[in-house]
Order: C-alpha cells, then structure tokens, then sequence
C-alpha cells in the first residue's frame, strides 16, 4: 500500500532550491563555456597606421594563443582611422552589435573618446596603449588600463637616462626636449615640466618644442634645435614622424650625442628601420618591453611568426604585447565572473591578477582608479636595426652606445 | 642666433612654397577657366605621388624624370573626366559642383586605401639625404630639384597660355565666354584641355611632391585644403598669384615654426588667409570680379 505523503514547507523550499542550483550550474558553466565577444578597436589607417597596424597583428593572433591558455574569445576588429570622432561613433555601434567588451586604442584621444560612450553603456574598456593620464584620472568606472601613465613613463624614462649617463660615463651638458603636440605628447610635456626639475639629471633643458605629427616635413623644427646646439634630443615622436625627424637630422648635418625618447612609440617601427637603413640604428627609448624569458611572451611569439612572416616579433612586440595582454585581462576578467553583463565582468576586471604574461614587470594588477601602477620601462636601443635592451644590467642583451656615432659614419 | 640661420629657413620656405605652389597652380587654371572648383585635387597630387613611388621601386625611375610621364598620363586623364562627367556640371549650381568632385576625391582616397593601405611610402631615393653645403647654410637637395623642375613648368605653361594658338584661345574662353562661342571656339573641348592640363600641373607637383614628403593617401584633403589656401591668397585664377601664394605660405609657415612654435605654423596660413580675405578678398594677383 502506497503510503500518501504530504509535502512540507520544509521540502518544498528544498526542492526549489535544489531545482534552481540545477537551472542555475549549467547557465554559469554555460556562460563560461562560450566565448566573450569583445571589439578591437585601432587606428589602422592614418597618421597612427603603423603602430594600430602593430597592435592589430597582435589582436589577430591573439584567440588562438588565448585558446592554448584556456580563454575563449571572439573578435570584432575596427579601424578608427586616427580619428577621436569616428573612434566614438564606432565605439557606439559595436556596442549597439553587442560586443561585451572594448579594447583600444592605441591613442589617448581616441581612447578618451571611447571611453565616454563605454562608460555611458556600461561596457568594460581595457586600454591597450595610451599613457594620457586623464584616462584614469576622471572616475571612469568601466575603464581599466594596462599601460603607464605619461608620467609613469617619463618618471621611469628619466631615472633610465641617468643609468645610461652613469653606464656610458657620457657628460651632457644641454638638451632639448622635442614632442608631438596631439594629446599623447601634450601629456609627456606636463609629466616632463612637473619631473624633470627634481629628476637630479646632470644637464639642463633649453626649450621645449612641440611640432605637428602630421607634418610634411621637420626642417624647421631641426632647424631650431640645430641653432640651439644641444648635447642630447629628447623626443616624444609618434610614428612616422620619427623617420622625417632623423631624415632632416642627416640632411642638416645635426649630430647630437644621443638621441633618447623618455618614453614614446615611432623609433622601433618597421616603417622606421626599412626608410633609414643604417641611419635608424642607436636612437635610444625607454618604455615598458616584451619578457623573452615569460612562457607566454614564447607562445605569443611562436604564434606570430608563421602568420606575419614579413614582420619581427622583437620589432612589434611592444604593441602585439600590450593589445594582447589587454585581451587577457578581459577574457580572464569574463572567466572569473562567468558573465558577461557589464557590472559583474567589470568587478571581476578590477580584481584582476595575473602573474604570468607578456610584459616585464610583476603581475597585471589594477589600483582602485583602473590604473596597473607596477609597469616598469627598459633602455632599448637599435642596433643592426633590431631592438635592443641595454638596461637595465640583468635583463640587457647589449651594452648602451653613447655618444652615438655621425651620421657619415654608418655602413 | 645668426643671420644664416634665418636666411636657411627662408630659403627652405622658398623652395617648398615653389612646389606648393606649382600644386595650386592646377587648380587656379582650371577654376580660372572652366569655373569649377576641383575639390579632388589634393587626391589626384596623391595619386600623382604613388605613380612616381611606383615608377621608382619598380622601373628605378627618377621622380624628377618620372614627373614628365605622370604630367602626360594626367592630362589624358583631366581630359577625359572633364569631357565625359565634368562638362555635365558646368553652369550648374556651385553645390551639385561641389558634391561631384567631393564624391571623386572619396572614390580616389578610398581606392588609394584598398591599393596601397595606410602606411606611407617612403621613394627612399639615394640623395634623399644629400644638402648642399653653402657657406653656413644647408640646403636639401631634394627641395633645390624640386623647385627648379616648379620653376622650369610653370614658365612652360605661362609660355604655352601666351605664345600658343590653344592657349590663346582658353583666354579667351576665360575673358568673354560668349565672345569665343561666336567666333567659333570648341568652348567643351578647350574645357577639357584646360581641366587636363590642370591635371598635368598636379601630376608634376605630386611626382616632384614624392621627393620631399612619403606618399600616404591621407595627404590628399591637407593638399586640398593647402591648395585652397595658397590660391585664394595667390588670387583665384591668376596662375602667378598660385606660385607667388605658394612661396608666401611656405616662407610664413617656415618662419613662424622657427620663431615661434612648429605645431603652431598652420596657424599662420590660416592667418594670412582671413587678413587676405579681410583686405583685399580677390586675392593679392587677383582681378576685382
């Protein structure tokens, strides 16, 4: 005889629970089982093409190399055309597609741009590239970066110099600081004028000169510091504006005794190396550099040659590395939270950790503005026209060349 | 500072404001003639530069001889556009004017992006970085060439509009529409060999462009807006108002990079521009309309 039980309230909220925990388990195991559908979004074409190109390869191979280390992601890549306003308006629509995520974008401004809309819709932005302070200086809640502050860079850049004084027993006297004036460069002026007083550096600065990247040409701004006569070049360059600067240096006969960026891109682009030939070796920068040692940095590299067999790893790695580790951050930040709407992802974004990855430097971390505080820079210096780390001393593969030898002297 | 310093940025100015000059040159005589502004004529000088890119890497040609087949293929090139889409839109209003060349210039930047993509292309000529040597000052071989091949084409069109039966008749063309349409003047074909040879004109100056500056197809609204510029300060139409703007905007933009701030040199073509504008709005080699 059957015996005719009476459900409980008791059993009933069991069972409910029990029936939630088993709709719920597979919605999160499914969640995590999919891919995060984030938007890369980089100046490709334009004054900033060579270096959006850069980091694009390094979005390209990124899913793959993702892949192999447990992270699942599927890319929308698009062109912002070193644009701020198209940077907005493209930012807007492939939210309005449904990305998850933002990636970008190389550019201060455009970054500032984007980040207004990601904040306004509630959509994690991780900066690849972009060292304009004021991108986590204005209480952004859905923005992160993985990049140094202009003054991050310069304050790091600064105390490399007077290694490489004090390793090349070299004695400036002078110098003059050379910048872009778009908002990158306007940012490493500021971070220069407020530091390099107290940077204790053996030399004096004699002008500052900000110039448009987007010039044709940089007669008259070597013209001015020829007439200067100073020691030592302090360049904020950009892209190719690099190459027309060193071109007009030759043609003017100008040879100072180094030519060192306190942190800034232009100087170790392919375009750089292919347009100058010999003339591109020992100009000197200082900024955050790819770990050949890290297992990762080895699987990115393995990834990259057979799918850019015309471009160098140890050229590019500087943009591949930062546009893949900001990947990283938001495919490990969606694995964590196993979701993808916007304020949970973001949580989990900010609490990332992550020891093992591309970049010199301790694990990838964010302070309570969005900012990774603890990314440290290199002297890298081209020689045979490769990229070279000089110093620091235990990560070095050569020792630094100061003074730089003429221009006339170059095979 | 010294004297030699400033007289080598004036020179450097001469010498590019020559070139710009030639560039907006093209675009005085076609405007000066048909009375249609090229707003594509930025793009066709970038066009002109990758052809002379191209010619150099693939044939070893010299821009500063390359020039004179890019000027040749331009022209035909200006001759047919202008008999085939142009001529529809003369007499037309300035907007429908506008719209068309805009759209030309879009189809020109975008098919440069898909052909070439937005990295620049530097020539990489082997005396790219040569410079004479004359007293103290250091003046660019490229620019000295360039100049001088400005130079030796503007005096051939100034040559051909005076002392040929063809340019003779454009200027008329130019002077009294109506008038040359009576005596019997091909009015539509005498526009299309004007809308050519303002092609010509800027297929030299982007050929001899290619040894200053590396072709990217992003220059080409700069060039426009450069172009605008230097005529309307020249005097829209006069063809020596072009090349006397061109050194004026290239001298100005010089000296004020030196003595005051690069990134604030643009500013003062700019300036120039409203002062002309302001004081004298038919350009300073300009007729009174």
């Amino acid at each position: 005889m059957l015996r005719k039980s009476t459900p409980s309230r008791r059993r009933v909220l069991a069972g409910a629970a029990a029936a939630a925990t088993v709709v719920a388990v597979p919605a999160v195991v499914r969640a995590q089982a999919k891919a995060i559908k984030l938007a890369v979004l980089l100046p490709r074409s334009g004054y900033l093409a060579p270096a959006g190109q850069s980091c694009h390869r390094g979005a390209l191979i990124a899913p793959q190399v993702l892949a192999d280390f447990g992270y699942a992601v599927e890319l929308v890549h698009v062109d912002i055309e070193s644009n701020p306003d198209v940077a907005r308006t493209q930012c807007e629509r492939v939210i309005n597609d449904g990305v998850k995520g933002v990636i970008g974008a190389f550019d201060s401004a455009s970054t500032l741009a984007m980040a207004q809309v990601c904040e306004q819709r509630q959509v994690p932005l991780v900066v690849n590239i972009g060292a304009a302070p004021q991108l986590t200086e204005q209480g952004y809640k859905f923005l992160v970066r993985n990049f140094p502050t202009g003054g991050q860079l310069v304050t790091n850049g600064l105390r490399l110099i007077k290694d490489l004084i004090d390793a090349t027993r070299v004695a400036p006297r002078t110098a003059v600081f050379l910048h872009a004036n778009d908002t990158f460069g306007t940012a490493q002026r500021q971070a220069m004028d407020k530091l390099f007083p107290a940077a204790g550096l053996p030399f004096r600065l004699l002008e500052s000169i900000a110039y448009d990247p987007k010039a044709q040409d940089l007669s008259v701004e070597v013209t001015k510091i020829r007439a200067l006569n100073p020691d030592l070049m302090l360049v904020v360059t950009r892209a190719a504006d690099a190459i027309k600067l060193v071109r007009d240096m030759v043609r003017q006969h100008f040879e100072p005794m180094g030519m060192v960026s306190p942190g800034s891109p232009g100087l170790y682009d392919e375009e750089f190396y292919q347009a100058l030939g010999p003339l591109a070796d020992y100009p000197i920068y200082n900024i955050p550099w790819a770990n050949p040692k890290g297992h990762m940095s080895q699987a990115l590299e393995a990834a990259f040659k057979p799918a850019n067999p015309r471009f160098r790893f140890a050229v590019e790695c500087f943009n591949v590395g930062f546009t893949f580790e900001a990947l990283l951050v938001a495919a490990d930040g969606f694995k964590r939270a196993g979701t993808s709407n916007g304020p949970e992802l973001m949580q989990a974004i900010r609490a990332t950790n992550i020891a093992d990855h591309i970049m010199i430097g301790p694990p990838i971390k964010f302070d309570a503005k969005g900012q990774n505080t603890g990314i440290p820079s290199a002297a890298v210096q081209n020689r045979n026209r490769t990229p070279t780390v000089v110093l620091p001393a235990d990560v070095a593969t050569m020792t630094p060349v100061l003074p730089m030898p003429g221009w006339q002297k170059r095979t | 500072m010294t004297w030699s310093i400033y007289l080598g940025v004036v020179v450097q100015g001469v010498l590019t404001g020559l070139v710009y000059g030639l560039m907006a040159l093209g675009l005085s005589v076609i405007f000066g003639v048909v009375r249609v502004v090229n707003f594509a004529h930025g793009e066709f000088a970038v066009v002109a530069m990758y052809a002379a890119f191209l010619l150099f890497r693939s044939l070893g040609l010299d821009p500063l001889i390359a020039f004179l087949p890019i000027a040749a293929a331009f022209f035909v090139v200006g001759f047919a556009l202008q008999a085939t889409l142009i001529n529809a839109f003369v007499g037309r209003s300035e907007h429908e004017q506008f719209i068309l060349l805009v759209g030309v210039a879009i189809v020109i930047l975008n098919g440069l992006l898909m052909l070439f993509g937005p990295d620049a292309q530097p020539a990489n000529l082997p005396y790219a970085f040569d410079s004479y040597a004359i007293g103290p000052l250091f003046i660019d071989k490229v620019r000295i060439y360039s100049a001088v091949a400005a130079l030796a084409i503007a005096a051939v069109l100034f040559a051909f509009f005076r002392y040929t039966a063809i340019g003779t008749a454009i200027r008329a063309c130019a002077d009294n529409l109506t008038g040359a349409a009576v005596v019997g003047l091909n009015v539509k074909r005498l526009y299309a060999v004007t809308f050519g040879i303002g092609l010509a004109c800027v297929g030299a100056a982007g050929a001899l462009m290619v040894t200053i500056a590396d072709a990217a197809p992003n220059l080409g609204p700069a060039y426009t807006l450069l172009a605008f510029i230097i005529v309307i300060v020249g005097g829209l139409g006069s063809m020596a108002g072009a090349l006397v703007g061109g050194v004026l905007i290239g001298v100005s933009e010089a000296l004020a990079g030196f003595i005051i701030q690069p990134s604030m040199k643009s500013m003062f073509s700019f300036a120039l521009l409203i002062a002309v504008l302001v004081l004298r709005p038919q350009g300073l080699l300009g007729r009174r309309a």
